[in-house]
């Protein structure tokens, strides 16, 4: 059964379970946790499930084969047979912007429905355990004329491309550093465009630092080969230790300078080459989208790439009891990770909720690829970690938030001159990180500009709204009218 | 210019009120060390408002502070560049039936006889001031020395402005102090060794009772959690700070309980920001959905225009709050050296300047700008542990 937008609240009692997210690893922890006999209900943002990764066209725009876009996509159709066959109560178009433990240990999930319209509704789901699953959002590291119109984000112009079979230009150099780079440009070149160049700011030698973990992951090395078969194929060069470090045009993007980096991303004099080309893709990999997690408490932990993700037991709980998480929100690590965690902790909350232990042959083996795969992405996640040279990219004069276009200039004034030492800090003295983003945009730029030893310290603030919300969503929500008012205004 | 490790003041904590004892201090030619253990406005001065109000003071020894402070603002307005955004922008309280209006009245005529200038507003005129007002409202009281600062910068500049003979120790953490032979101050130890003077100040908000202890002494400073909604840029929908006038029933309560009141204003740089809430709750950072449904029910009463706006953001911080709602200003007679600056409750950004050139007085041995009595850090009982 699917619920109908318009009238989910109807339910007194509060479902088993809430799952905030139906990408890879909520699909799969709301198909599980339902198959075991729960009663779910998984909101997202979305109208369609599937996340970033599986992003593909609404159904209007009548593409034959979504899939040609994908790999993979087998297991996804299978998530989404099962779910539309489970009782899970699937509340598309709802965006999170609050989750709270109420008094009596269960959770209500404050949503709005209709937020891209005039018919913005807020609506609250009860629940015994939540599973988030909110995936990631891309990193940008600013440098000169990435504000230019035909800079877009890697995993943007993938996106375009997988929801509405658009490209961003006719000749795009896909730049960054991470593994996403070479699938980007893979469906690119496929879907029609010249890619001069897929720019990369680590060397890959690092994965083979650690065999092991290679070794024991065939299937991301296959990947690997396949995203490299498809550049060959497509005659696309790979430039590894490179960055863009300007964009060249005047209404938009024209050229690119490449040009090498040492061993901490700081470029190398005279090694600049200019690439002609009418778009830029560019990003640094993804960064957790906890914000959910963390305003309620939840223990972080630092990844080798320097973004913060969940703390999560072995069984994807985090440190709030009755909160596990999975899929990127624990690290960034692919959707075969999550759909493993999905189902893990799915599994785990059903053995908690019903009491009794739920087959440990199952768990285990979802437990030991989970591990796998986990040691995996960190290696992946080490070998993209920014160097702090990449500083040195920036000029004074370069935007580092685009909301409130603050400068590196001020930002490093702020640092040197107005005693700031933090992200936060460096926000209250230039307003950097206080838009419309709040800091998703430049966050990881203004941490590295504010720390004293150049590494990047990532921003653990907590962010109460996941979205924007309005001030009559908020004046609605049902409270205890016979609490004592003090209008005492603050003096400060 | 202070050496490393000797000055003649160290002032610990570098929010609003350390940074103005620094500052009035440098000016009287002190050497001054200000010494945090995070970066400069990092505790309740970056959570604050930056209002500077003597509308919401009943006529006392804190009304008395805040119209010399309201004085020292406007001078430092004009030393202190523009980031500080000083605005003088008023307050506008409002009551929403003739009974509050008689309430405002008979407390805006006590305030007049202790210097503050207001003005009745009738129901009529209130949306020559502000537009965008409820129309049922039954009028309001206009108080034109209620302005506002950037806190942040405020700090930040007034640390600045003191020049060479303020340096500034960040992301050091105070230990301990140094006494000598006879208990009087020395210095004080940190995380990153020693550092000497013979007079310290604890400017250290709302960690202020914490450094006392360390000083052997009792200063019940005491957290007391509040709530601001940030919205989304606008145009100015809101000229003036407003808020309810209910309050004149029930000031300055000392309760634990969830407090909230409707206070609304725009800011220079487009968010119009809502308080205010007080609960006494420890340092607890959890969400509290209640406070912002309040807050934004309050803010939306007053205007609704407001309903369609959207937050972005809200943030929360803990206000310094010594239980008779007086901060702690001057020597420690207890420990000779030691000087307080703290427990400002939500004035803090208001006070700092006055706060600050009471510290330079005590130091230089000048008479303060007025009697500090009422301030003395040692009016607390020492509860038996």
């Amino acid at each position: 059964m699917t619920a109908s937008p318009s009238e989910p609240d109807v339910r007194a009692e509060p479902y088993d379970l809430a799952v905030v997210g139906a990408g890879s690893a909520g699909l799969s922890g709301a198909v599980t946790a339902s198959e075991l006999g729960l009663s779910v209900a998984l909101l997202d943002t979305s109208s369609q499930t599937g996340g970033q990764f599986y992003r593909h066209p609404a159904p209007a725009l009548g593409a034959v084969r979504p899939e040609a876009l994908h790999h993979d996509w087998s297991a996804f159709s299978d998530l989404r047979r099962r779910l539309a066959a489970s009782g899970t109560a699937h509340l598309p178009g709802h965006h999170v912007w609050s989750t709270v433990r109420e008094a009596d240990g269960t959770w209500t999930v404050h949503a709005v429905t209709g937020a891209d319209g005039s018919g913005e509704r807020p609506v609250r789901i009860r629940a015994r355990a939540l599973l988030l699953a909110t995936g990631a959002y891309e990193r940008q590291l600013p440098f000169p004329g990435w504000t230019l119109p035909g800079v877009v984000g890697a995993g943007g112009a993938q996106a375009m491309l997988k929801s509405g079979l658009v490209l961003p230009g006719r000749r795009i150099v896909v730049a960054g550093s991470g593994p996403l780079l070479l699938a980007v440009a893979t469906s690119l070149a496929a879907a029609g465009a010249r890619v001069p160049a897929v720019v990369e700011a680590a060397g890959y030698l690092r994965y083979a630092r650690s065999p092991r973990a290679l070794v024991t992951n065939p299937g991301k090395a296959a990947e690997a080969l396949l995203h490299g078969a498809g550049l060959l194929r497509h005659r696309v060069p790979v430039r590894v230790r490179s960055a863009v470090t300007e964009v060249h045009g005047t209404d938009r993007v024209e050229a690119v300078t490449v040009t090498r980096l040492d061993a901490d991303w700081r470029p190398v004099p005279g090694t600049g080459r200019r690439i002609t080309c009418d778009a830029l893709a560019v990003g640094h990999g993804l960064v957790p989208q906890i914000e959910l997690a963390t305003t309620v408490g939840c223990t972080t932990r630092r990844l080798p790439d320097g973004t913060l993700g969940l703390a999560l037991d072995d069984l994807q709980e985090t440190s709030e009891p009755g909160l596990w998480a999975a899929g990127e929100t624990g690290g960034v690590g692919g959707a075969e990770l999550a759909r493993t965690e999905g189902e893990l902790a799915a599994r785990a909350i059903a053995a908690r909720l019903l009491g009794r232990r739920s087959g440990e042959g199952r768990t285990g083996e979802l437990r030991r690829r989970r591990d796998r795969m986990r040691a995996f992405a960190e290696v992946m996640a080490a070998a993209h970690a920014p160097g702090p040279g990449w500083q040195d990219w920036l000029t004074d004069a370069t935007d580092v938030c685009r909301c409130e276009e603050v400068s590196a200039g001020r930002v490093r004034e702020a640092v040197a001159d107005l005693g700031a030492r933090d992200a936060r800090t460096v926000k209250l003295l230039t307003r950097a990180g206080m838009g419309w983003c709040q800091g998703r945009m430049c966050g990881t730029a203004v941490a590295c500009l504010a720390a004293r030893d150049g590494a990047a310290e990532p921003p653990s603030e907590r962010r109460p709204f996941a979205v924007p919300v309005r001030l009559s969503t908020l004046a609605a929500l049902d409270g205890d009218p016979a609490a004592p008012a003090d209008p005492r205004p603050d003096a400060s | 210019m202070p050496t490393r490790n000797t000055s003649d003041v160290i002032v610990v904590g570098a929010g609003v009120v350390g940074a103005a004892c620094a500052h009035y201090a440098a000016r009287t030619g002190l050497s001054v060390t200000v010494v945090d253990r995070g970066p400069v406005a990092g505790g309740t001065t970056g959570a604050g408002e930056g209002n500077l109000l003597v509308s919401d003071k009943e006529p006392g020894p804190e009304l008395e502070l805040a119209l010399i402070a309201t004085a020292l603002w406007r001078e430092l307005a004009e030393l202190l560049p523009p980031q500080v955004e000083y605005e003088a922008k008023g307050g506008l309280v409002v009551a929403s039936d003739e009974p509050g209006m008689r309430a405002l009245r008979a407390f805006a005529a006590r305030q007049e006889k202790a210097g503050v200038t207001s003005q009745e507003v009738p129901e009529d005129r209130l949306h020559d001031l502000e537009p965008h007002l409820a129309p049922t409202l039954a009028g309001g009281f206009h108080y034109p020395q209620d302005a506002q600062v950037m806190p942040a910068h405020a700090a930040a500049q007034l640390l600045r402005a003191g020049g060479e003979r303020i340096s500034l120790r960040l992301g050091e953490e105070v230990t301990g102090l140094l006494t000598g032979a006879s208990g009087e101050i020395r210095g004080v130890r940190t995380t990153a060794g020693e550092i000497h003077a013979p007079y310290v100040v604890n400017a250290a908000g709302t960690w202020g009772g914490a450094l006392a202890e360390l000083a052997g002494v009792h200063l019940p400073v005491l957290p007391r959690r509040g709530f601001v909604l940030v919205t989304e840029p606008l145009p100015r929908v809101v000229r003036h700070k407003v808020y309810a006038a209910d309050y004149v029933a029930d000031v300055a309560s000392g309760s634990a309980a969830l407090q909230t009141s409707a206070v609304v204003e725009g800011t220079p740089a487009g968010p119009v920001l809502i308080g205010a809430s007080r609960e006494r709750v420890g340092f607890d950072r959890t969400l509290s959905p209640e406070v912002l449904r309040r807050l934004a029910a309050g803010a939306t009463a007053l205007f609704p225009v407001l309903g369609t706006v959207r937050a972005i953001r809200t943030y929360l911080g803990f206000r310094p709050y010594l239980p008779d709602h007086l901060p702690a200003i001057g020597p420690d007679p207890r420990v000779p050296g030691l000087l307080h600056a703290c427990g400002h409750e939500g004035a803090g950004i208001g006070l700092a300047p006055v706060t600050g050139q009471i510290v330079a007085a005590c130091l230089t041995g000048a008479a303060p700008p007025l009697d500090i009595h009422p301030f003395r850090p040692d009016r607390f009982a020492a509860t038996a542990p």
